[in-house]
């Protein structure tokens, strides 16, 4: 939040004209409001973070706050770092040695990043899903039922009725009931990623991570999902990057546009849609631009 | 621009064209031929055991040469056990070796790593029967087996499969050097596969929290299962078929022990121990009509992964 | 939650510290046997090995007869299992594609590669040693190239298939025919896989001792008529390594070196070009 401030003094007496001041420290007020609110709901807040592949620096102190029970959309041009932030949130960029994130993190008062921090029990606290489809090789139900049996031992019975719930949520139940011992790989695209985002939502993670989930799927299936999304919103806070600006208007309630590894702007999607702050965002909101 | 091409031009390409094709159908065939004769000629060869001793030929254990009685027993029976327990140490061991390579090694040991196993599978068998003869033999004998009879050979149930002399050869020696020569076989195939595992499902599996072995097991087997098959049954086709690193040291005794101790023969260790001396037309038949068989389980073997991986296939092609 | 948690992490821990015990395991017998093999096999490296004939039991000598016949064998053999495997495979991947005969031959060729190289020399053994009344060279260059066949036909459609057919659409439409547009276009551009598969192949038979146990034989002394038996190195091994005679076994560990050094090194070299060649494609 501080940087936030030095950033608006520093543009408030640079060149903008007198004219605009009025209404920007009005809008400073507003943002300084919301930031006090954000910080009471927020679920994760990101400090100062920055990423690198090796020697190619992908993140360039990033600062976030992503609310609870809110969509927080990141957007961009491919290559700007936005699934890179993903990945660090569930520290999946751990897989691979060469990947290294600095900074602070913070969920529930710790930091994810801590060394400390048991890896797999925040993972078990942040669901992902992926741009393509990727059910198990094993039968619809197994599949809903990985992710819990990892953590919780529940009988039988349990363990259906918690199958059943999840693949209720994700508005898929209809459609499996009588065939839960198929493979799940014989389901349609579609019906796969709601799998995925059903096996997801079963073990009651807090956050979902949703990594350009339609981006392999034909416009009824995203429309499908795009409201499925919408609905989650009431028990999880998610995160979604996709590359699809009217889906990120679609569906979320805060939207970050991202650039070459630096998070350009970030607030309510509808001021990022309607009334852009910076020039970068506008254009390649209005697509001059990437 | 505009270019003529002469009709005699034309009509010599086809026939090129023609006779290319054919030149290559002949010698398909050719292979096709070849094989054929192979088990023409070996049933041709065994025919006088055949008819000898029909199908008491393959569970009797008498091998005689003498009086010329002859049963396959005790070959089949040493081909099957020593098989069995190369397997049964190979595949775990090649699967760990592939878990290593794909999951667990850094990056910079896994191509001098994944080398020195593809070496392994390089150097010639022989090589491994002088080595087992001369080197792991006396080895084994003065250290293993003793240790083996200590711990389990007062144990009632498996004890019997320890008794007898420390002669470091016998049937156990020669399961483990097969064991040996399959891991690479096994393990490089296996490492291929999990690395053709799309990384994403992988991921999808570790964003539950679920651990490196939960997501090998749970999700990178069975993804890989028909290639995990199709390795083992290559380890297994080895195992069965091969010749010299048995012979040197199974004991070439035609008798039949429960112990894994003793000394024993495989079919292939019979056939080169005796088939350059085998005087009269049965003994030679004999050895031939083993051929046959040996020839006959490989078939088998490679007939049934076909068949299971064709099913596996089906399975997931139906719910595709 | 915990307690499954920490169960599982146990398990995890297990399982990775098997797969590393594999590791070393695997590791451990290449060492060994490598660690003997140089040991035991540098004794017996001299200059008479390459010079002198295989001696009589208890004597000096070389195997300079014994690599002779190994080389012309194995050589006679890919010079025979070549040019079959390569035309074979080449109508399995072009022209047979989904036929029959294509279907028939891509299975016995799959029984072949994976028959027990004693049963070919059984094969061998009947059709011609027992014909013709004699072992000889022929004879093992014949068990031999049936061992080439089924690697190099193998190869040969692997390798074509890794063609896109782009590129043989792209010479046909220049109005190549066929026969053209495989000599030229797809040979061509697969190569060093194929070569790679003609390396391996002749890796594999360098070592092999089965298929010549009742073909070639063994001589003990100097001959390069193939119609004759033939000394030859694995075989030479074998009855060395066999025998009680000190000389004899020095001798078969020093052949033995040879045959490892020169299988291994074909092996690399092989895996080198199988790498250009996936790289190609």
């Amino acid at each position: 939040m501080k940087n936030q401030q030095i950033l608006f003094y520093s543009k408030l007496f640079g060149s903008h004209e007198y004219s605009q001041l009025k209404e920007q420290v009005s809008e400073f007020k507003a943002a300084m409001n919301t930031n006090q609110r954000k910080r009471a709901d927020a679920k994760v807040i990101i400090n100062n973070l920055n990423f690198y592949y090796g020697r190619h620096h992908a993140l360039k102190s990033v600062n976030m706050n992503i609310l609870e029970k809110k969509i927080t959309a990141f957007i961009g041009p491919s290559g700007c770092g936005k699934s890179t932030l993903l990945r660090t949130l569930n520290r999946m960029y751990q897989l691979y040695p060469s990947q290294v994130a600095q900074g602070e993190i913070m969920m529930d008062g710790a930091n994810i990043l801590d060394k400390k921090q048991d890896i797999n029990i925040l993972r078990a606290k942040m669901g992902m899903v992926f741009q393509k489809p990727t059910p198990f090789p094993m039968s619809i139900f197994d599949n809903v039922a990985f992710g819990v049996k990892l953590y919780e031992s529940l009988n039988r019975c349990e363990l259906m009725e918690r199958v059943e719930w999840a693949l209720q949520k994700a508005a898929l139940w209809e459609e499996v009931k009588d065939k839960l011992n198929q493979s799940g790989m014989s389901l349609s695209g579609g019906q796969q990623q709601r799998l995925c985002i059903a096996r997801t939502i079963a073990v009651r993670p807090e956050v979902v991570l949703l990594d350009e989930p339609t981006s392999a799927l034909d416009p009824i299936s995203t429309a499908h999902i795009e409201e499925l999304i919408f609905q989650l919103k009431q028990d999880y806070t998610i995160v979604i990057v996709t590359h699809n600006m009217q889906q990120a208007a679609r569906v979320s309630d805060f939207t970050a546009y991202m650039y070459l590894g630096k998070l350009v702007e970030f607030g309510e999607t509808n001021t990022i849609f309607t009334r852009p702050k910076e020039k970068a965002t506008e254009d390649y909101i209005t697509g001059k631009f990437g | 621009m505009s270019k003529i091409i002469s009709i005699a031009k034309l009509r010599k390409q086809q026939l090129l064209d023609q006779l290319f094709q054919k030149i290559t159908w002949f010698f398909t065939v050719l292979v096709l031929v070849l094989l054929i004769t192979l088990i023409g000629s070996l049933v041709v060869g065994g025919m006088p055991t055949i008819k000898a001793f029909g199908f008491g030929f393959l569970i009797s254990s008498e091998w005689n040469p003498v009086t010329e009685k002859f049963g396959a027993l005790v070959p089949i029976v040493g081909t099957l056990v020593t098989a069995i327990i190369a397997l049964s140490i190979g595949i775990p061991v090649s699967f760990g070796i592939a878990l290593f390579l794909t999951e667990l090694s850094p990056l910079w040991l896994r191509r001098p790593f994944g080398t020195a196993i593809e070496l392994l599978a390089g150097i010639p068998s022989i090589i491994y029967g002088m080595w087992g003869l001369f080197v792991f033999a006396p080895f084994f004998a003065s250290t293993v087996q003793p240790w083996l009879w200590d711990t389990f050979g007062e144990l009632s149930g498996i004890g019997f499969l320890f008794e007898g002399a420390f002669m470091g050869i016998g049937v156990l020696t020669a399961g483990i050097i097969l064991a040996i020569m399959v891991i690479p076989f096994i393990a490089a195939v296996m490492r291929d596969v999990f690395e053709i595992v799309p990384s994403m499902l992988k991921e999808s599996a570790y964003a539950f929290g679920a651990t490196t072995w939960e997501v090998i097991w749970n999700v990178v087997l069975p993804y890989a299962k028909t290639g995990v098959i199709g390795g083992i049954m290559l380890g297994l086709g080895r195992a069965l078929g091969e010749t010299m690193a048995v012979t040197f040291v199974i004991g070439n005794a035609h008798q039949l022990h429960a112990s894994l101790f003793m000394p024993g023969n495989s079919i292939a260790s019979a056939l080169a121990n005796e088939f350059a001396e085998a005087d009269g037309e049965l003994y030679t038949s004999a050895l031939i009509e083993l051929g046959l068989i040996l020839f006959f389980i490989t078939f088998v073997v490679l007939a049934c992964s076909k068949i299971l991986l064709l099913q596996l296939k089906k399975r997931e092609g139906a719910t595709t | 939650m915990i307690p499954i948690y920490t169960r599982r992490r146990m398990i995890n821990a297990m399982h990775l510290t098997f797969s590393i015990l594999a590791m070393i395991f695997g590791l451990f017998w290449l060492f060994w046997i490598l660690f003997i093999l140089i040991s035991k096999g540098l004794d017996g490296i001299s200059v008479a090995l390459f010079t002198e004939m295989t001696p009589a039991p208890g004597n000096t000598g070389g195997l300079l007869n014994a690599i002779i016949g190994s080389l012309m064998m194995v050589i006679l053999a890919t010079l025979i299992g070549t040019p079959v495997g390569i035309l074979a495979g080449t109508y399995l991947a072009e022209f047979g594609q989904h036929g029959w005969l294509a279907s028939a031959t891509r299975f016995i060729n799959d029984i072949l590669l994976s028959a027990p190289s004693i049963v070919i020399g059984l094969f061998v053994y009947t059709v011609y040693v027992a014909r013709v009344g004699h072992f000889s060279g022929w004879a093992g260059a014949l068990a031999l190239s049936m061992i080439v066949i089924p690697v190099v036909v193998r190869t040969t459609e692997d390798m074509l298939r890794l063609i896109p057919d782009s590129l043989r659409e792209a010479a046909a439409a220049l109005g190549a025919p066929p026969w053209k547009v495989v000599t030229l276009v797809t040979w061509r551009a697969s190569e060093v896989g194929i070569l790679t598969g003609v390396l391996l192949a002749i890796a594999r038979i360098s070592g092999e001792t089965a298929p010549l146990l009742f073909t070639a034989l063994n001589n003990q002394f100097w001959t390069i008529d193939m119609n004759q038996p033939m000394a030859n190195l694995p075989v030479v091994i074998f009855q060395f390594a066999m025998s009680p005679y000190e000389s004899w076994q020095e001798l078969a560990w020093a052949g033995a070196l040879l045959i490892t050094l020169s299988v291994l090194g074909l092996n690399i070299i092989a895996r080198f070009f199988l790498r250009k060649q996936t790289l190609l494609a």
